[in-house]
């Protein structure tokens, strides 16, 4: 059973980080009704933002700085640059083609896509760049359960992602900009006539979508160790997956689809026989399809009525 | 009382006729024209009509090995041909049906495993070995049966589901052959040693041979395309496209018309399947990657989503830009230049404007090399990354720093938000702006895009696609839509 345990710990813990990405591409879908394929590019130049904030401080087993602030700086720096980047994306390519065919942004999308990500191979190199987290966080100090282990990492994954997800959940439903953003979402040209200003929350829920992906990205780097220009199309697939199992545009939805695809990729690693871990990612894509073909409106998705 | 001479009969093309709407006909028949000369080019071949333009590109294709052409510039060939006929093909499902389908490289992914399959020793003690003239029927129907369940979810999503659907489908695809029954599929290490297409009895071997199979392919499948495009299933398509509503109450099937959609597709993509595989003589998993997918769209997005001959001629553009020409540090200087200059052309309105542009591009080019030289010397240490005339035109013209790599990456990213604020500045600002963005974009290219071919060819996928998007959506060759406003 223990092992059953620390697997589900693990899971979800990888549960939470694709919640926030698939909390900012379900929001962005929300609004704009557009499939931001480029989202999971998004959480890769995250990812490389906290390893270039360890680098310029000193490097992961000499940090100038005191290790919280360090984290503080990586996150937010993530956040600020990503979310930024993300805004930059939104006016220059899918602005103009706001009323344009539905398929345009989509092409458009991929195309930022694979320019990121190759934007990426030719600024930082194909090679792993790697954080090297147990240098600066001890790991160990975490909470054990019978034989079930937390590591610090992992809580810190938990408790932020959980304050993440509390606090978009609160913005959405208690703020104005929640307001303004639930209210494009609903019908942007009706929004419009009473008085909501379109273009800046289009601009807000980019901006937040994006700042997700980015502290995704670092949270990622700190958990897997690893960063490479790549990583950015996979986790935008299982973003995307536990988007649409959860129901696309629904906030809940994004993350329990989030965790359910966390912990179900956990179990199948954990307990497959061997030489058939690497069936993960085909799993992964079969609960999809088989989700779409049976309730195509995800779990928590509201059937919606085609408007003529 | 004597009976006048009747009426004379509406002729044909004149005047109301039965079953055909006034207004549709006529914009039916307009089109947009490219300006000056091309425009020109593009009425007389209006006048010709399609098939005598289809065989003068194909005889033009099939002369072109006769030039004396190398072996790569056959293989590049080979490449292009198969990517333009599984653009073509992708034309009938996104370009007409007006579905979106990510997985579109499965189906060549399946045309040519299956095809390896059952041409190979993979299978059995002795393998498979059926004839061309029948496996390629049997793999070509087998993924139009595919395409068929790939496409039946299509009855209950609409649009962007779909669309995941099929991207997934698509992965599934790459982690399928990757992973499952090693012995069969061979898993990572692919098939290997398989049979040459034989036409007539006579077996293909050589490049030039599959060359000119696939001219053949390309041209008669764009013929049975172009009769299908008019057709009444392909008239089904586009008003599928337009309005599945509306659609719908004119009686046409729109499920059934979007599962044939896919199966044509399907079809037309397993037969490219065959031959690329039977060229190669191997097949992997790796070849029916996502960068492919994006290949094919980008070709079928720069010719015009809809037209034939547009996705054709993208696809094949596309391939040897991509293919041939970034290759070459020397070739890709031109096109680089080459297209920087023609654009500015085009585009650059009037003469003195232009030629105020470029004057001050060259100066500015010359007093910032003097500038920097004369401040440091390490800042004008590198040479040109280009090679030929080329760079020793620009020694004295471009800054290129002793690490090079560290200023180049910095200067790309500056150049990307420079052509944003291009793109958004107001016209006297985007002509102040455009000096610097030139030096800048020769800067980057000299640094760091030239000495990294591999990169920069995918860069310019991406940016073929988001500027295509914004700037032309109906691609090269396509033509505007008349949008009904709703």
């Amino acid at each position: 059973m223990a092992f059953f345990f620390q697997e589900l710990v693990n899971g979800v813990t990888t549960g939470a980080l694709y919640s926030l990405v698939a909390l900012g591409f379900s929001m962005v879908y929300g609004v704009l009704k557009l499939l931001n394929f480029a989202h999971g590019d998004l959480y890769m130049v995250g990812a490389y933002v906290g390893f270039f904030v360890i680098q310029w401080f000193g490097g992961p087993t000499a940090v100038s700085i005191p290790v919280p602030l360090l984290l503080l700086i990586m996150f937010v720096l993530a956040a600020a640059v990503v979310g930024g980047l993300g805004v930059a994306i939104e006016r220059f390519a899918y602005r103009p083609l706001r009323d344009a065919p539905r398929i345009a942004p989509l092409i458009t999308a991929i195309g930022i896509s694979f320019f990121l990500e190759n934007a990426a191979l030719l600024l930082f190199g194909a090679q792993f760049r790697v954080y090297n987290t147990a240098d600066f966080i001890s790991l160990s100090s975490g909470i054990t359960i019978g034989s079930v282990t937390i590591d610090s990492v992992q809580i810190m994954v938990l408790v932020l992602g959980l304050a993440l997800m509390v606090g978009l959940r609160e913005l959405v439903n208690r703020t104005k900009l929640g307001k303004q953003m639930r209210a494009v979402a609903a019908d942007r040209e009706a929004a419009e006539m009473m008085g909501v200003n379109v273009n800046f929350t289009i601009a807000a829920t980019f901006f937040l979508g994006s700042a997700l992906a980015g502290v995704a990205g670092v949270m990622a780097g700190l958990l897997f160790n690893q960063v490479t220009p790549t990583i950015g199309f996979i986790a935008g697939l299982k973003a995307f997956t536990a988007a649409v199992v959860g129901g696309i545009g629904s906030l809940p939805g994004a993350m329990l689809g989030g965790l359910l695809i966390g912990v179900a990729e956990s179990m199948i690693t954990g307990y497959a026989p061997p030489g058939y871990s690497t069936y993960t990612n085909l799993f992964v894509f079969a609960v999809l399809i088989a989700v779409m073909l049976v309730r195509p409106s995800g779990l928590l998705g509201r059937a919606q009525l085609q408007k003529v | 009382m004597s009976l006048d001479a009747p009426p004379p009969a509406p002729r044909a093309e004149e005047g109301p006729q039965v079953g055909a709407d006034e207004w549709v006909a006529r914009q039916a028949r307009r089109r947009e024209y490219l300006p000056s000369w091309l425009g020109r080019a593009q009425r007389l071949g209006d006048r010709v009509g399609w098939w005598p333009r289809l065989a003068v590109a194909g005889l033009a294709a099939a002369a072109l090995p006769l030039l004396g052409l190398g072996g790569f510039q056959l293989q590049v060939g080979i490449d292009a041909l198969v990517i333009a006929l599984l653009a073509v093909g992708l034309n009938i499902v996104v370009g007409w049906a007006g579905v979106l389908d990510l997985g579109y490289v499965a189906f060549f992914g399946f045309g040519a495993y299956g095809f390896a399959l059952v041409s190979s020793g993979q299978i059995g003690a002795d393998g498979i070995h059926l004839p061309s003239y029948v496996s390629i029927p049997l793999v070509m129907l087998a993924a139009a049966v595919l395409g068929l369940l790939v496409g039946l979810p299509s009855r209950r999503l609409i649009g962007d589901y779909l669309a995941i659907v099929t991207l997934f489908f698509g992965e599934a695809f790459v982690e399928f052959t990757n992973n499952v029954a090693p012995g069969a599929l061979g898993g990572p290490n692919g098939i290997v040693g398989i049979d040459p297409v034989s036409v007539f009895g006579h077996k293909i071997t050589s490049n030039g041979g599959y060359y000119y199979l696939l001219v053949v392919v390309l041209v008669v499948t764009m013929a049975v395309l172009r009769l299908l495009e008019f057709s009444r299933t392909g008239r089904a398509w586009r008003a599928v496209r337009e309005d599945p509503l509306a659609a719908a109450s004119m009686t046409v099937p729109v499920n059934w018309v979007k599962l044939m959609a896919f199966a044509f597709g399907a079809a037309v993509a397993a037969l490219a399947g065959t031959v690329f595989v039977a060229q190669q003589i191997s097949v992997f998993p790796t070849d029916f990657d996502t960068p492919i997918l994006i290949l094919v769209y980008a070709g079928l997005i720069l010719g015009g989503a809809g037209s034939i001959a547009g996705a054709a001629t993208g696809a094949l553009v596309v391939m040897v830009i991509y293919d041939g020409l970034l290759r070459s540090p020397s070739d890709s200087g031109y096109l680089f230049y080459g297209l920087i200059l023609l654009t500015l052309l085009v585009k650059l309105r009037p003469w003195r404007r232009l030629a105020v542009v470029l004057g001050a591009c060259v100066a500015f080019g010359f007093a910032a090399h003097a500038i920097a030289a004369a401040i440091s010397a390490r800042a004008v240490a590198g040479g040109p990354g280009s090679t030929g005339w080329i760079a020793s035109a620009l020694h004295d013209w471009v800054i290129v720093p002793a690490n090079a790599t560290v200023a180049g990456n910095y200067g790309f990213v500056a150049l990307v938000c420079l052509l944003i604020a291009l793109v958004q500045a107001g016209p006297r600002w985007r002509t102040i702006l455009l000096v610097p963005a030139l030096y800048l974009a020769s800067f980057v290219w000299e640094t760091r895009l030239v000495t990294e071919p591999a990169i920069t060819r995918q860069l310019m996928i991406g940016a073929i696609l988001i500027v295509m998007m914004n700037a032309r959506p109906q691609g090269l060759l396509g033509q505007r839509r008349v949008e009904a406003i709703t």
